[in-house]
């Protein structure tokens, strides 16, 4: 196909990983969304040029995988910055003040719940609870989870995450 | 497993703990047991509970005696070997254990028997405390039937919210045709404030396999799916081990026991979509298509996964299981009351002064819970209302707390039992702001089938939202009441039936707050930021332009050393300044 050889020539998205992420699953159709959550865990989110790629591999439509990959809150079809901030609004969050952590992280980085900062380091997510409610209001940074949170640790927080960014850079 | 002579040391780390710095605790624990050469046993543990008091260590020594200790950083970490376990001297102002004896001792452990106490990377733990005993009497004293017969017996229900009897939904799933039939666990646990079913599988997670296991005996069936949160990637990790353990030990997979029994598990991670909690939507996303929910009957007993009869029952439903087996139905049933048997798993979270996870028997009060074990409200605020069941719960006001913990008592409330969510809120907690929230998730989660849940949702957050903001006419909470009885009504599965819940009992209870929204344009909570004036206090500002700096909208001005003012006309209300100010010179009122 004369669009899947334009975007390989761009050569951004793994191809021969998607093949083998497809290997694992048999080419189970049915196991379309393991195979959205090894595309992203790869990549980082899941390309559209990828869901076209999964479409033919699979011989189903890409308007069902689409579908699939848009219903899930999981799958991001934008690239995502270096270091994801989920911040948690579930409710123990809610009501103990995530919206002024999340007012802290905007103020901080200039961005909203789903953007990325335009320095590709930071790309802030909203998610409902991440179980630990008893520690609210709780958010993850790459994988790194931080609890009790006051809009001042906050700040520190990603203040410490620029900083380290800052002085890899030099 | 435990050692006799030896000090045993276990760190709690399910992710409570592990959000809590409990890894840093275990590394520096065991960097300095080995550097001091000293012969303790180190372990890992899952979640006692007691949340807040992460990270917890516990210290077991040779004579049998338990020592908690609580808040444990790198630096008490060695202290405690130092002092306690070299010293004999236990860390005095770090013990827990009194309050770990009022806390847990008071509470009737029965899914959460083996949490905080095994390790729950350990097969050989798990079996020392009586593990797989209930597998392997089903499989060798008792048929199917029997053990369908003895779930029934105990009185167990379902505990992922709709509270149907698990005995009886084997039964169905036996009886009906099948080549094939499927076990489901649900381990979606979508309720926003709800942790009970994460830290089961954190902390014993081949209770939950075998607890399958026997299901599947029961109703004849040798797969078993388990449908977890992608958010919970520990859970995900330590089932996926206690599967292979157990295949390891010949307790999964072909001919278990030499029974002639066949069964396997697998795990599917879910993808974030709230809906899929509901069986029949969680059954597409399983066959790997768009989470919808589909009208029931039939019902999953009858045609579930792959249109095969499928039993699917939420975790902490499973973790009972083995232990009704093994204890008997009897047993079981001796706690709680007429119409629900056995204990309940809560979560306690919100302005509760010690959050965490708590079992106590069905029939007790919310208050004998809320300012019982869960301590009372934190910071010395008054109690307003406790949510429960999440979104598809309500709010049950202070004049209620007498209600005790049944299916039925609490749906005469207007709120549910859930998955036992608890959170809750003091006198600044906004109500309306609550329903608002509420409504806002579901509206987001709504998977759009349905017009009454789709729309109706919608315009329900509209006017909540215009209510927070003080822009709402009176006639609109009419409006808004009338809709909720028609989603109620109208939508197609449980979660646009249900979603309704929040604003109709904090209409219900705490109608007053929603009328001096709208009538006085003012939050008696002072919480929603729209209807609040942000003022300086002349005396307390020292002119230092924090506030000033802090502010996105330009609309503190002053000289400095000046007292500031808030120019109210820019202000966006966004509290920035309150957050910057060290003098407490900022109200909001
Ligand atoms: C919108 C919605 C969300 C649900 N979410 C969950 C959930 O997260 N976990 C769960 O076990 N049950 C959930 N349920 C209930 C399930 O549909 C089902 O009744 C339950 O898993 C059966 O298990 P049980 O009989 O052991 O309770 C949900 C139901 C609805 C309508
Ligand atoms: S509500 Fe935030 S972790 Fe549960």
């Amino acid at each position: 196909m004369a669009t899947s050889a334009k975007t390989l020539e761009v050569g951004a998205i793994p191809y021969d990983e998607i093949d083998t992420i497809i290997g694992n699953y048999k080419g189970d159709s049915s196991a379309i969304i393991p195979i959205l959550q090894d595309i992203q865990e790869i990549i980082g989110y899941v390309p559209k040029d990828g869901i076209a790629y999964m479409a033919e591999k699979l011989e189903v439509s890409a308007a069902k995988i689409y579908g699939i990959a848009t219903f899930y809150a999981q799958f991001r079809l934008q690239p995502v910055g270096k270091h994801i901030i989920m911040l948690c609004e579930g409710t123990a969050c809610h009501v103990n003040g995530a919206k002024l952590i999340a007012g802290a992280i905007t103020d901080e980085l200039a961005i909203r719940g789903g953007e990325t900062t335009p320095d590709g380091l930071f790309t802030f997510e909203k998610v409902a609870c991440i179980g630990c409610c008893s520690l609210s209001p709780v958010m993850v940074i790459s994988g790194e989870t931080y609890a009790k949170l006051t809009p001042d640790a906050t700040r520190k927080i990603i203040k410490e995450y620029q900083e380290k960014e800052a002085a890899a850079q030099n | 497993m435990e050692e006799h002579g030896k000090t045993v040391i276990k760190v709690g780390l399910s992710t409570c703990g592990i959000a809590a710095g409990g890894t840093k605790t275990y590394e520096a624990l065991k960097a300095a047991i080995k550097e001091n050469k000293l012969d303790v046993v180190l372990q890992k543990t899952g979640c006692i509970g007691m949340c807040y008091q992460e990270p917890i260590v516990d210290v077991i020594t040779p004579d049998g005696n338990l020592y908690s200790y609580g808040a444990v950083d790198e630096e008490t970490g060695r202290r405690i070997l130092a002092e306690h376990v070299k010293g004999g001297t236990p860390v005095q102002d770090s013990l827990i254990s009194e309050e770990r004896e009022s806390i847990v001792g008071g509470q009737v452990r029965i899914s959460l028997r083996n949490c905080g106490i095994i390790d729950p990377e350990s097969l050989e733990d798990y079996r020392a405390s009586g593990g797989y005993q209930a597998l392997e009497k089903a499989l060798k004293e008792m048929t199917p039937e029997q053990v369908i017969e003895e779930v029934l017996r105990s009185g167990l229900r379902g505990r992922g919210g709709a509270g149907f009897p698990t005995g009886l939904k084997w039964r169905f799933t036996r009886m009906n045709e099948g080549d094939q039939k499927y076990i489901i666990c649900n381990a979606d646990e979508g309720d926003p404030g709800a942790f009970m079913d994460r830290s089961i599988i954190e902390g014993d997670p081949h209770a939950v396999v075998e607890g399958m296991m026997l299901a599947g005996y029961a109703i004849g069936a040798s797969m078993g799916h388990i449908y977890c949160r992608a958010e919970y990637p520990l859970a995900i990790v330590r089932l996926e081990k206690a599967m292979q353990d157990a295949r390891n030990a010949g307790l999964l997979g072909k001919n278990i026991l030499g029974s002639g029994f066949d069964f396997e598990l697998k795990v599917k991670k879910g993808a974030g979509a709230f809906v899929c909690g509901e069986e029949t939507a969680l059954i597409a996303s399983l066959e790997g298509e768009r989470g919808m929910p589909r009208l029931k009957p039939p019902f999953p007993a009858e045609q579930g996964l792959w249109r095969k009869p499928t039993s699917i029952n939420n975790v902490e439903t499973f973790a009972n299981v083995p232990w009704i087996i093994s204890n008997g139905a009897d047993k079981y049933a001796a706690y709680g009351t007429e119409k629900s048997k056995g204990t309940k798993v809560f979560a306690l979270a919100g302005k509760m002064n010690n959050g965490g996870l708590i079992e106590v028997p069905m029939g007790v009060t919310l208050r004998d819970i809320i300012f019982g074990v869960g301590g009372g409200v934190r910071d010395n605020k008054k109690f307003k209302g406790v949510q429960l069941g999440g979104p598809s719960g309500g709010c049950i006001p202070e004049s209620l707390l007498d209600t005790s913990v049944e299916y039925e008592s609490l749906t005469r409330t207007g709120a549910i039992m859930g998955s036992g969510g608890m959170i809750v809120m003091d006198e600044t907690t906004c109500m309306v702001d609550m329903a608002r929230y509420f409504l806002d998730f579901v509206q987001n989660e709504s998977c759009g089938k349905c017009v009454h849940c789709r729309l109706g949702t919608k315009r329900m957050l509209e006017i909540l939202t215009r209510i927070t903001e003080g822009k709402a006419a009176p006639e609109e909470l009419d409006l808004l009441e009338e809709l909720a009885y028609n989603v109620k009504e109208g939508a197609l599965c449980g979660l646009g039936q249900t979603a309704p819940n929040p604003v109709l009992t904090t209409l219900k209870y705490f109608r007053d707050e929603y009328e001096a929204h709208i009538h006085d344009r003012c939050c008696p909570a002072k919480s929603c930021p729209e209807l609040l004036t942000y003022t300086i206090d002349m005396e307390l500002c020292n002119g230092c332009r924090r506030c000033a700096k802090h502010c996105p909208a330009e609309a503190i001005t002053g000289e400095k050393k000046e007292p500031h003012v808030v120019d109210q006309e820019k202000c966006i209300k966004c509290g920035n300044c309150i957050d910057a100010c060290k003098f407490d010179a900022i109200m909001a009122e």
